[in-house]
């Protein structure tokens, strides 16, 4: 188990948002987590990224307790995270979208006399994650004129360029045109899966999730309400009903 | 917008630009009148504190409407040494002296301002530029109060110059040449640096860098203070110019005439800040000489420039370039 | 009984200041915009009620009340000249770059050194007739100036007045809609530009009453703005953006240090403001009332 969750509980006044919730992932497992609007699935994510703290419970990561860690401390443990709305460098090029994580990464970005192009590795290391993403062709367009769908991967390029062992990611397909998920969900997992790292995806299309994940967490006012692998989890009576819509 | 990136070669057209420009810097002396020379040397001197500005708006993302404090620093530094320490009226004591408390002074500034943005930083700006204004303004006994302080010629390595004309138009000149040249330099590796690059994300996106592992507000910090320096240095050198300096710099009127001259120039390029401080420097000494009501001038330009050419003038001959260019390969086609 | 007149004192600085500041941060909380033209709207106002008590006292059988009738001149060609500015220079700022925002209306500013210069023309305006004529009380042993109360009483009214306006007429509860968050508002429908025009005339109009209440206590003089407005942005820094309360207490604060301090220690008087400004923010970064 790369992260266990541990009876974990979030309170906002009155509102339990997460309640009892216990987990774990696997090295190089891929587990989706999906509910309806308001489950509490982005309030998961923020507690394990540490954007919020827990009122009850314990979070380990790579065996070590990490429940009241500071999100930099997390992300220097290697949890990256992506949120619901893109957050880019929306003036730099998708390149510099890259580069300037691994120079935090590597230490660099305090050199200040030296240009950035002058660090012949780093540059090299980035353009390889943006192989992997199939941005390469784009390396020198300012990020703002990116499609929607490029956006979300180089959102996810820019976590992974931090070298992390568990990816949290709130909805990498929101706001993607239909047409376009799949091919989305395609790159960022096949870069996922290259790299043998772990991730929890957020994610709303039921094909999406059977495609691509390993195991499903199904969370639902706070609470599991079932977990296992895709078809398993899709033949639940309690899912289909309530998250799925079907009789 | 209008914005040209020349890539490869070192020896693309920007630097050919760059090279011809400090090529004529050293020839006009012969080919400007005095008068207009020295036009040239507080626009220069005000370059500087152009450059320094635009780090913080251009590549931070931060609106200062308080450089006049850093400027009234730099130039108060070489006023009260030339008051009360003479034997340390050196140019090359009074240089590193105006850096260390235009340091100083933005390091303490930066600390409480960098922990906002937007309005709530220009407005922090400025009332703290007003506080050095207001320091200046009463403790006249120590300051000069409303006269200022006078500026005496500064030796140079033992060197002394009688005559500030001579010394202008000679020496002085191509040292602040040289000192703006290094200033240029300077400033082009930090804003291509990965340092530069992470004052672009913050400016970009702060949330995201924060979570890539960039410490905002100490980043923050590090551009306002460099951008202090600049600006310290800039009025060090413009005190010299002008021979004598009042509280007035500290005034929130002075910073915002610098803001202005960025405008003008352009901020959304490296090179408007130079440009915008020289031809600023013109526009308003004619302005003056042409009409008792300047400012009304200064400001309708002004509001001309941000209705009309929001880009400034580097923003507006970038434009050009770049449709000539496309003219030429158009017709080359 | 020194202090009550310091007191007195104080809540008459207080009396103007918030004025002015209540202007500035009524437009900046509606409008998002930080006029920096604040100071000259201020002036405008001084001047022309400097110019109209002049101009009445040197008639023959111009009856005494008509002078302070004539303090609101001031305020309704500021209210005016706000409507101009808005219209012609802030309309077309919206959705643009705040350093737009911010040097438009310094343009403004600069213009309007001039065109003030131009109409009334350099020199110093003294129109203390309505300040003499109502002489000074005792109060506790010490004469003062009954004019001062009328500052204070008239600053009573007026800020209850807007207080009332925004929190329990329709147009306020829209403003404040506005001000809290201008994206809803549009979704709501709200009539942004309408409601922006009010807000700026309201401004603006409130730094030209602050200007004519002020003119026949001081020679009214070009530049004239330039204290108040930075005064104004210490309350505002020290009450926290857009917040009307906060621009209270921020005057109450800046009103009784100013009144001790132009005493006690003159040469730093502003300097202290300043300093309790700044730790007020080190202590509470947005103000005591932001958001
Ligand atoms: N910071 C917060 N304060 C109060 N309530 C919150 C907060 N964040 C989320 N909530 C509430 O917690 C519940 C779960 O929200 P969230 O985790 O965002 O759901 P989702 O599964 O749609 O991502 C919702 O009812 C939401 O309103
Ligand atoms: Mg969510």
């Amino acid at each position: 188990m790369i992260l266990s969750v541990e009876k974990l509980e979030k309170q906002f006044g009155s509102l339990k948002a997460i309640d009892g919730v216990s987990f774990g992932i696997r090295e190089r497992e891929i587990v989706s987590l999906i509910g309806s609007n308001g489950a509490g699935k982005t309030t998961l994510v923020n507690l394990i990224s540490g954007y919020l703290k827990p009122t009850a419970g314990r979070i380990f990561f790579g065996g070590k307790d990490i429940t009241y860690a500071s999100p930099f401390k997390r992300i220097k443990l290697g949890i990256g995270r992506s949120f619901q709305i893109v957050h880019l460098f929306e003036e730099a090029t998708v390149l510099d979208n890259v580069r300037t994580p691994l120079f935090a990464r590597y230490g660099r970005i305090k050199s200040i006399l030296w240009s950035a192009d002058s660090y012949v590795d780093i540059t090299r290391e980035a353009i390889g994650i943006l192989k992997l993403f199939n941005l390469y062709d784009k390396k020198d367009s300012p990020a703002k004129e990116l499609s929607e769908g490029e956006k979300k991967i180089l959102d996810v390029a820019m976590a992974f360029a931090l070298k992390p062992k568990l990816l949290l990611l709130d909805e990498p397909t929101s706001g993607v045109a239909t047409h376009d998920k799949f091919s989305v969900m395609n790159t960022i997992v096949s870069a996922i899966r290259k790299e043998g790292i772990s991730a929890l995806i957020i994610e709303h299309d039921m094909d999406i999730v059977s495609n691509y994940s390993d195991n499903v967490l199904v969370i639902h006012e706070g609470r599991i309400m079932a977990e296992g692998k895709p078809e398993d989890v899709m033949q639940n009576k309690e899912v289909r009903e309530t998250i799925l819509g079907i009789q | 917008m209008g914005q040209l990136r020349w890539r490869g070669s070192i020896l693309g057209p920007r630097f050919f630009v760059y090279l011809s420009t400090l090529v004529l810097l050293l020839i006009l002396p012969l080919l400007l009148s005095p008068f207009n020379l020295i036009l040239l040397e507080y626009g220069l001197a005000l370059a500087l504190v152009g450059l320094g500005f635009n780090l913080l708006l251009r590549y931070t993302g931060l609106l200062s409407f308080g450089h006049g404090a850093y400027f009234a620093t730099g130039a108060y530094t070489v006023a009260m040494v030339g008051r009360y320490i003479p034997e340390l009226y050196s140019l090359e004591m009074l240089l590193p002296l105006s850096v260390l408390f235009s340091f100083i002074v933005s390091f303490v500034f930066g600390f409480i301002c960098v922990r906002h943005t937007r309005i709530f930083f220009a407005i922090l700006t400025l009332s703290l530029s007003m506080l050095v204004f207001a320091l200046l303004f009463k403790l006249y006994h120590i300051t000069g109060g409303s006269d200022g302080l006078y500026i005496p010629i500064p030796s140079v390595f033992g060197m002394v110059f009688n005559r500030r004309p001579d010394f202008l138009s000679g020496f002085f000149y191509y040292f602040l040449v040289f000192v703006f040249v290094v200033g240029f330099l300077f400033m082009k590796a930090v804003v291509n640096s990965p340092f530069g690059k992470a004052l672009q994300a913050i400016r970009d996106n702060e949330i995201r860098a924060e979570l890539v592992g960039i410490r905002v507000k100490r980043y923050r910090l590090y551009a306002f203070v460099i951008s202090g320096i600049f600006t310290g240095v800039g009025g060090a050198l413009w005190s010299f110019v002008n021979g004598h300096v009042t509280p007035e710099v500290a005034h929130w009127f002075f910073s915002g005439e610098i803001v202005y001259m960025v405008l003008l120039g352009g901020f959304a390029n490296f090179e408007g800040p130079i440009i915008g401080a020289i031809v600023f420097t013109f526009l308003k000494l004619y302005a003056m000489s042409f009409t008792e009501y300047w400012m009304f001038i200064i400001g309708i330009t002004l509001i001309i420039l941000v209705l009309l050419l929001p880009t400034g003038i580097a923003g507006g001959i970038y434009r050009l370039i770049t449709e000539i260019r496309k003219g030429k390969t158009l017709s080359g086609i | 009984m020194q202090w009550f007149i310091y007191v007195l004192n104080g809540l008459y600085f207080t009396a103007f200041i918030f004025l002015i500041s209540l202007g500035l941060n009524i437009i900046l909380g509606v409008m998002g915009i930080l006029n920096l033209a604040h100071g000259s709207l201020y002036a405008i106002g001084a001047f022309m009620a400097a110019w109209v008590i002049i101009t009445l006292s040197g008639l023959k059988g111009v009856p005494v009340p008509l002078l302070y009738i004539s303090l609101i001149s001031g305020a309704l060609l500021a209210g005016f000249v706000g409507l101009i500015i808005e219209r012609v220079l802030i309309r077309p700022m919206y959705g643009r770059a705040l350093e737009y925002q911010l040097l438009i209306t310094f343009g403004a500013l600069l213009l309007f050194e001039d065109l003030i210069k131009l109409v009334w023309g350099g020199e110093a305006y003294y129109a203390s007739q309505p300040f003499d004529i109502l002489g000074k009380i005792q109060i506790l042993g010490n004469a003062y100036p009954l004019y001062f109360l009328l500052v204070i009483l008239v600053t009573l009214i007026v800020g209850s007045a807007v207080w009332v306006f925004i929190t329990k007429t329709k147009m306020g509860i829209m403003l404040r809609a506005l001000s809290l968050d201008r994206e809803m508002a549009t979704a709501l429908g709200l009539e942004i530009d309408k409601l922006s025009t009010i807000a700026f005339v309201l401004g603006a109009a409130l730094a030209g009453l602050a200007g004519s209440l002020i003119a026949p206590t001081t020679p009214v003089l070009l530049g004239f703005g330039m204290e108040p407005l930075i005064l104004a942005f210490i309350v505002v820094v020290i009450g926290g953006l857009g917040s009307l309360k906060g621009a209270f207490i921020g005057s109450v604060i800046v009103g009784q240090i100013r009144s001790i301090g132009i005493v006690v220690f003159p040469e730093i008087e502003l300097a202290i403001l300043f300093l309790i400004a700044a730790v007020i923010l080190v202590v509470k970064p947005e103000g005591l009332f932001g958001r």
